[in-house]
Order: C-alpha cells, then structure tokens, then sequence
C-alpha cells in the first residue's frame, strides 16, 4: 500500500476539476432567483451588500468633498456643493445605508453564508426556504431605503434620535419600515447560523473542532437574535409616536428621549458586534493560515467570542454619557464599558502570539490582516478615551468620535470583509486575481485610511462637533487633508473592485486549496460543487493542525 | 433524563406517547385554579405587593405551560437554555432602564455643588426645577429627590 | 478529493446506524442525515424564534413598566377603566385552546389524525372566541373616548391634563393588538395545518409542522399570562 505524506496545508490542486459545480449547473434569471443554494444566496447577498457599500461610499465621498472649503464652494463656484439641508440628508444616507445595508450583512450574510456550511462539512444551512427569505427581505428593506431616498430622504443621522425624528418633515416612517424589514433579515440570518452549527456538524467535529471563523459568526448569530427583536419594537413606537403620540418619547407629550436612546442603543451597542465579531472572525482564519502556523489560544479565541457578544448587552448606556442619563447609571456603564477591553485583547494577543515565529506570507489577505491589526488597535485604544466619563464629556459628539468608530467599524470590519474576500475570492469563483494588483490596492487602502481618519481624531480633539455643515478656518488644513485621504480610499476600493472584476474574465484558474488552509472549505473543489463535497467529511484532526498527516495513494 | 429525551424524541412507533393526556388535563386545572387565585388576589389590597403576587403567579402559570404543554420538562435542554436567554436579555434590558429612570435625580458627591445655586422659588433656572423636591407639578417625577438634599454635606469634600 | 476523509478509523456513532431512519420519507430534506436530525433542527429554530418573539414583547412590557413608574396615579386610575370579567374569560379561553392545541400535537404524534383535526379546529373556535370578546372591548373603548395618545378625548379624569391617560391606552392597544395580530397569524396557521391534517399528510414519522404551531400557539398564550394580571387586576 502506497502512502504519501501531506502537510496538511499543502496547496493542492492538480485533481481535474469536476465540470459541473454551483456556478454553471443550472442557468437563467429564475435559477438563481429561486435558489435555496446557500453558495448562490451568499453571491446575491455579495452583490447586494457591495452594491450597497458603493452607493454609501460615494455618499461618503460627497461629504468629505462638501467639507473640503468652509465655503463648500469649489473652483471660485457661487454655489456650494451640498447645502445645510443636503448635507444633513446625505451624511444620514451615508450612515443608515454604511450600518444597515452594507456592514450588518455585509459579513455573516455573504461571506458566512457562503463559507459556514462549507467549513462545518454540511450540504446547506439549517433552513435553506428561510436563508432565501432572509435575502428578498433584504431586498424589499433595500428598495425601502431607496424609496425614502428618492421621496426626499431623511435628515436624522442613521440613528433616529427623538424628538427630532418624530418631529421633522420627510419620509421618516418609511425609512425605519425599511430598517425594520432589513431586522427581520438580519434576525433570520442569525436564526439560521444557529441551527446550522448546533445540527449540522460533519461527523467527529465537537464544538472546539469549529473553525474560529463559526465561533465569531455564532456569537454574531446569538446578538442578531437576542437583540434586533427590540430595535424591531424600538421603531414600531417610533412610527406610532410619529402617528399617533403616544407619548413615550416626546417630551412635549410627557415621553423621555433618553429612553428612545436606551431602546435604540439596547440594539445599536451589540449590534457594533455584529459588525465587529465577524471582522474578527475572519482574522483568526487568515492568521494562521498565512503564518501556516497552529493557533496560539483556540479556546481564548473562542470564548472571547462569545464573552464580547455577552458583554455587548450591558454597554450600551455609554452612548448616551451625557443625554441626561442618571449619574448612577453613567458610571455604571463606563466600569461595565471597560470590560469590552478584556475579550478584546485576548484576540489581539493571541493573534500577534500565532504570528510569532511563524512561517508568515504576505499574500493580499495577509496584508489586510495585517493592516487590520493595526487600525483595529487605534479604534480599540481609542475607544478608552470615549469610555472614560472626565474624556468623554470633552469628546462627545466630536470627529475623534467619528475617526474612532470609523477606525473600528471601517478600519476593522472592512478591512477584514476585504481580506476574507481575497481569502474566499478563489473558492467562490474558481479564479485567482492579480496579487500585484491586490498588494498595491491593500497598501493604499491602509495609507487613504490613516490620512482620512487619523486626521479626524486631531480635529475632534480641537473641538470640531460632527454632523456640523460649517467650521471653524482654522480647521480647514485638516478638513482639507482628510477630503484628500478620502480620494485615495476611494481610488484604492474602485482599484479593488476593477481587478477582481478583471479576475472573472479568465478561465478558472484557482487550486483548491490555494493558501494552504486546513479547514474544510479548502477540501472541496474552487469552485464548489453543488451539494458542496463528494462525499461527507468526517473531522479527526484540530481545525489549524499543519503537521503532516499520510495520505494514503 | 437524557433516555427519557431519546424516547421522546423518536419518531418510530408508540415509544413517542410517554406521557399520556392525564398529565395535559391536570396541568390545564393547575392553570385554571392559578387563574382563580390570581383574580382572588387582586381583590385583597396588599399596596405594591398586588403587582408582585401577580407577576409570581403569572411566572407559575407560564412554568406550566413551557415545561409541560411545551415539553420543555422532557426535551432536550437546549430549547429551555434558548428560552430562558431571552427572559435573561429582557432582565437586563429592564433593569438598566429602571436605574436609569429612578436615579436620574441622585447626584454623585461632587456634583452636589449644583445644589448650591440661591433657590429662591421662582428665581431658579428652568433645568434646576427639575432637582429640586416639590416643586414638580405633576409630582410623578419628584419621589426620589429629597436624596439629593440627603447627600450635601458630603458635597464639599470635592 | 478530501485528504482527511480517506485514512481515518470509521466514525462510529453519530454518522452511522442512522441510515435507515426514515430516509424514504417523502418529506426529508437532502442535506439532513436522519429526519430526527431534521426535526430537532426545525425545533431548535422554532425555539430561537420564540426568543425573539419574548424580546419583541419585552421591549412594550418594558415601556409599559417605565412610563408606569413615571405615572402611577394616571395608569391606576385608567386601568379601572378595564374590564375585568372580559380579561378573565379570555385568559380562561385562551388556557383551554392551549390545552387542546397540545392534545391535537399528542394525537397527531401517536396517529390519531381524525381526534387531532378535531382538536384543531376546536383550537381555533376558542381563538375565534378570544377575538369576539376582544371587539367588544375595543369597541367599548372606542365609544368612551379611551383612544391611543393623540386621540384619547375622554373626560372625567381625576388629573385633568396629564399625559399618563393617552399613554396608558397606546401601550393598552398596543400590546393587546400586537397580541391579537398574533392571535390572527395563529389562526391561519392553524388552519393550514388542520388542511394538512385532512389530507393525511402528518404522522408519528412526520408531524413537524404540528408540533412548530402548537409551540407558538403555546407562547401567544404565555404572552397573555403575563398581560392579564398587568392590565386587568390592578386597582
């Protein structure tokens, strides 16, 4: 009997590629419309959520652009870009669609979607009806979004604070039906990732055989179930207080504010996990696999998963420092805020102990794991001025509020959405993209990042409030050295986007396992067929075990 | 428990009909006599206890229903772990919003020296109306403030 | 193809001796090894959806809870207005439903499928019923003025004014209408499965659906549990 030994990250690929798999199998408009495919459901979702970060970035682009003068004026024009009123419409456009259309699904529902069955060897997810359903609620909550936009859209700020929101002119009501919809999404999306790794796990995969990447989607899974219910109620009274008056909320009519703001950020805090975690998720994948090295702490990785979704519920007040929330309660939620820190740090440090002597290859992913590193620790530390009430009371509703969310949301959720794209890109399409290409793009996208948010952390420290249309001259330096930053940004994702549009041009060209990962989506075909593997895998070995195994010829 | 689980769960045969309809029809006069008692209660007037037998009662009553007509009593533990999250997530919810709401007019030792504002009625700025005993019009809001007045002498440590 | 897959010791347990179980069922779904696997997974699901459903409510109970602390007197005084006996026999109707909603799941688990579509459809006479004692209560409510925030024009109460009396009603109509909007939903549910029941469809290898329905028929009924005593019993 022949044996051959593998090192079980070893790149493979010379197996002939099955001719049929989930792309070509069946064709037409309905074929994937209909589809309960949940490789085909993350592709849509793919789309949709880039579609959606294309439009919000462009919105972005417009406000850095309104801020580059104080006059808004550009080349001697009479007329400013954006006026007051404009300004405020397109910066609650830019957020309401950045955090609800984009990031909240951007990873669990297009990436998750497409890797999570794979990666715990199942054929689909748990409800393959609902994970469809999931993605036309999207849509309608997308179309939703889109309608209030074109009725004149919405000047509140994506979150909706009363007595401003039940109060001013515009199509309020339909915008937060549409975030109530995309909350069903998000809520069945969750409901589904849960079933799935409690039941359909392959064979001999224990919970701590899970790759780190289910731990994150898990915890992500457990905040959309547990916590959209009440942003889902949370704008129902909203909608009624516009209508009806219930006075909950309004203070006109005997309501309190500041309780809009607990139901809204009883939501909003663990849902800054829903977007983080997953960011985080994808990290632990693309850390060991490019330093081809075990993970350092799987259990600390795993469980401060987990914990962080935990401690996610009773932070929230920590938003609302100085709203007029009881000094008690103030304090209470800043100790509680520090506690984020502690599962927060397990990762970072285990992450930088698998990198330590490892075999590291600086391929595109690796790059912004790298890069994600960095800008997640500014936005983490960052966070520490934010959470301590003496700091806060001076930053509060500053740009160093802005550069720090930006730092997190952005410089860590994004910048991991692109890495597991780059990761994934192959086993999705079958085809490699340009490294060259992809380096470069990674690289500026680090330097645009740092010009365009750095920047603003300097500026909210001067005192410059957000959402504010006019400021100060002496800021403009500043304003004018961030709108710059964000042209580079811009030019660094329009980059991205064109070369791996490029990639779908060629013939399939992707190994299976082109990195060498040792978890089980690296086991079946790029692209995969389209019940997923030939036949059913069965788990005897540690999710990162790169020793080498014989392999019987 | 977890035999008793298996049997329960499987689909082939009788083996599923471990628990006859008996156990349904003492439950459903469990709930009933609970009802009873509920309404007996209210009657009698125990001030801010009526709201809390109440809510025992209806935590009794819905017991019942999730252990028995739900099952949970011979289901797998995970359906009552998920349960019980969220009962656990609506505490939380809850009980931050209510400390929020019944100390928004206790103030920390160093912060009393607003206190020390000349409050002559009607020379108080409107926002001092607000931490000041009695002097709401509504009353609704005013039930915790005297602590403030409590708490001065400590106010000048800072 | 899969390197692992070929040199290991053949799992023993879980991947085998499930082979047989019932994998001809006409309703097992491909990418579920046993329909038990398949059940328990629906189960499991129908349970997280529960959760959800407690936090939705939770956060009106929530409300309710903090703006009654902020009016006491007013929510006291308006939930006289609230009729007691209404309250009592819906809470009685809604226990017999629960309990022949579970005997209709017992019947349709041990083959019984004639006694379980008798159970059902008895099931959705009493949520009729709930419903009929409800307009009545609405529609007395509406004749005395005792609307929702902004409509509320009663007169006669004892803090002329206040806000307390509009916002105790909107959390009233609120919340009973949520319930009852889910009294409707369980309606129909119940009556797609007692169509199913009719044509054979369920049995003791496959009565999933009954099973999911009856568990949310189950928390409808919990929900009340918990609304009566805090609108009905206060004085």
């Amino acid at each position: 009997m022949d044996y051959q030994v593998l090192t079980m990250g070893a790149k493979t690929g010379s197996l002939p590629r099955p001719k049929k798999n989930y792309l070509n199998e069946s064709h037409g408009f309905m074929s994937w419309a209909g589809t309960l495919d949940h490789k085909r459901i993350g592709i849509m979702y793919l789309v949709g959520v880039m579609t959606a970060f294309l439009l919000g970035g462009c919105f972005a682009l417009l406000v850095r652009l309104t801020l580059l003068t104080p006059t808004h004026m550009l080349f001697g024009s009479k007329t400013p870009i954006l006026t007051a009123e404009q300004y405020n419409r397109v910066f609650t456009l830019h957020g309401a669609i950045m955090v609800f259309l984009f990031i909240i699904p951007a990873i669990p529902a297009s990436l998750g979607n497409f890797v999570l069955p794979l990666m715990l060897g199942a054929k689909d997810v748990a409800f393959p009806r609902l994970n469809l359903a999931s993605f036309y609620l999207w849509l309608t909550g997308a179309a939703m979004a889109i309608g209030a936009m074109v009725l004149g859209a919405v000047d509140t700020g994506w979150t909706f604070y009363t007595p401003y929101s039940t109060t001013t002119d515009g199509p309020v009501t339909l915008m937060t039906s549409a975030v109530f919809v995309l909350g069903f999404s998000s809520i069945f999306t969750g409901l589904n990732f849960i079933a799935t790794v409690h039941k359909l796990r392959a064979p001999g995969m224990g919970w701590f055989d899970l790759p780190l990447f289910i731990w994150g989607i898990y915890s992500t899974a457990l905040i959309q179930v547990l916590a959209t219910p009440v942003l889902g109620i949370t704008l129902v009274l909203l909608m009624l207080e516009r209508g009806f008056g219930i006075g909950i909320f309004d203070p006109r009519i005997g309501g309190d504010p500041v309780l809009f703001q607990h139901f809204f950020w009883f939501y909003s805090h663990p849902a800054v996990y829903i977007m983080i975690l997953p960011g985080m998720a994808i990290i632990s994948e693309l850390i060991p696999t490019f330093s081809h090295k075990t993970i350092f702490g799987y259990r600390a990785i795993a469980y401060s998963s987990v914990s962080l979704a935990l401690v996610s519920f009773i932070v929230w007040g920590h938003h609302m420092f100085v709203a007029g929330q009881s000094q008690l309660a103030t304090v209470v939620f800043s100790a509680l805020t520090f506690l984020v820190a502690i599962p927060s740090g397990v990762k970072v440090f285990n992450w930088l102990c698998t990198m330590y002597e490892g075999n590291i290859s600086l391929e595109t992913p690796m790059c912004y794991a790298i890069s994600f590193l960095v800008l997640f620790t500014i936005g983490g530390l960052t966070g520490i001025f934010l959470g301590t009430l003496s700091t806060d009371v001076h930053l509060t509703d500053t740009y160093f509020v802005v550069a720090h969310f930006h730092f997190v949301m952005m410089g860590g959720t994004v910048t991991a959405f692109l890495g597991g794209l780059h990761y994934w890109w192959p086993k999705m399409t079958g085809r490699m993209y340009s490294e060259k290409w992809g380096r470069t793009a990674c690289v500026l996208y680090t330097i645009g990042f740092n010009m365009t948010f750095l920047t603003q952390f300097f500026l909210g420290s001067k005192g410059m409030p957000r959402r504010y249309y006019n400021y100060l001259d002496q800021f403009q330096p500043l304003h004018a050295f961030s709108t710059v930053g964000s042209w580079v940004l811009g030019l660094s994702l329009f980059m991205t986007l064109a070369y791996l549009l490029a990639s779908l041009r060629k013939p399939m060209d992707a190994p299976d396992n082109p990195w060498g990962g040792t978890t089980l989506e690296w086991q079946c075909s790029s692209p995969p067929i389209m019940h997923n593997f030939e036949e059913q895998p069965v788990v005897a070995r540690d999710p990162y075990d790169y020793r080498p195994v014989k392999v019987k010829i | 428990m977890s035999t008793h689980t298996e049997i329960t769960h499987s689909h082939d045969g009788e083996a599923g009909v471990a628990h006859g309809s008996a156990i349904y029809v003492k439950t459903l006069l469990a709930l009933l006599f609970l009802t009873g008692i509920t309404i007996g209660a209210s009657y009698i007037d125990l001030g801010s206890g009526n709201v809390v037998v109440a809510l025992i009662i209806a935590t009794i009553k819905a017991s019942l229903v999730v252990l028995f007509f739900m099952h949970l009593r011979w289901d797998k533990p995970v359906y009552g772990i998920v349960a019980m999250a969220g009962f656990l997530f609506l505490g939380i919810f809850l009980m931050f919003d209510l400390m929020d709401q019944e100390t928004r007019n206790y103030y920390l030792p160093q912060n009393l020296h607003r206190t020390e504002v000349p409050l002559t009625p009607g020379t108080a700025p409107a926002a001092m109306t607000e931490i000041l005993p009695d002097t709401s019009a509504t009353g609704a809001a005013a039930a915790p403030a005297p602590a403030a007045g409590e708490k001065a002498p400590e106010g000048d440590k800072k | 193809m899969s390197t692992t897959s070929v040199d290991l010791p053949s799992h023993g347990g879980h991947g085998d001796g499930h082979g047989a179980h019932g994998l001809d069922n006409p309703h097992h779904q491909h990418h579920f090894t046993t329909m038990e696997q398949q059940f328990d997974t629906a189960k499991l699901g129908m349970w997280l959806f529960l959760a959800t459903e407690i936090l939705l409510f939770g956060g009106l109970f929530v409300g309710f809870g903090l703006m009654q602390q902020r009016y006491p007197r007013e929510f006291v005084e308006a939930h006289t207005h609230l009729v007691r006996w209404q309250g009592s026999l819906n809470t009685i109707i809604l226990l017999i439903s629960s309990f022949t909603m579970v005997m209709g799941v017992q019947a349709a688990k041990t083959n019984k499928q004639a006694r379980s579509a008798l159970y059902l459809v008895l099931t959705i006479l009493c949520a009729c019923a709930f419903l009929v004692v409800k307009y009545f209560e609405y529609a007395h409510k509406f004749e005395e003025g005792w609307l929702p925030g902004k409509f509320y024009h009663a007169t006669g109460d004892s803090i002329p004014g206040s806000h307390g009396y509009a916002t105790f009603f909107a959390f009233y109509f609120m919340m009973t209408g949520l319930h009852g909007i889910h009294i409707l939903a369980g309606i129909g549910l119940l009556s797609w499965i007692l169509m199913r029941t009719r044509k054979g469809e369920f049995s003791h290898t496959y009565y999933t659906p009954v099973d999911l329905v009856g568990l949310y028929w189950h928390i409808v009924d919990l929900i009340w549990i918990y609304l009566f005593p805090l609108y009905y019993l206060i004085q």
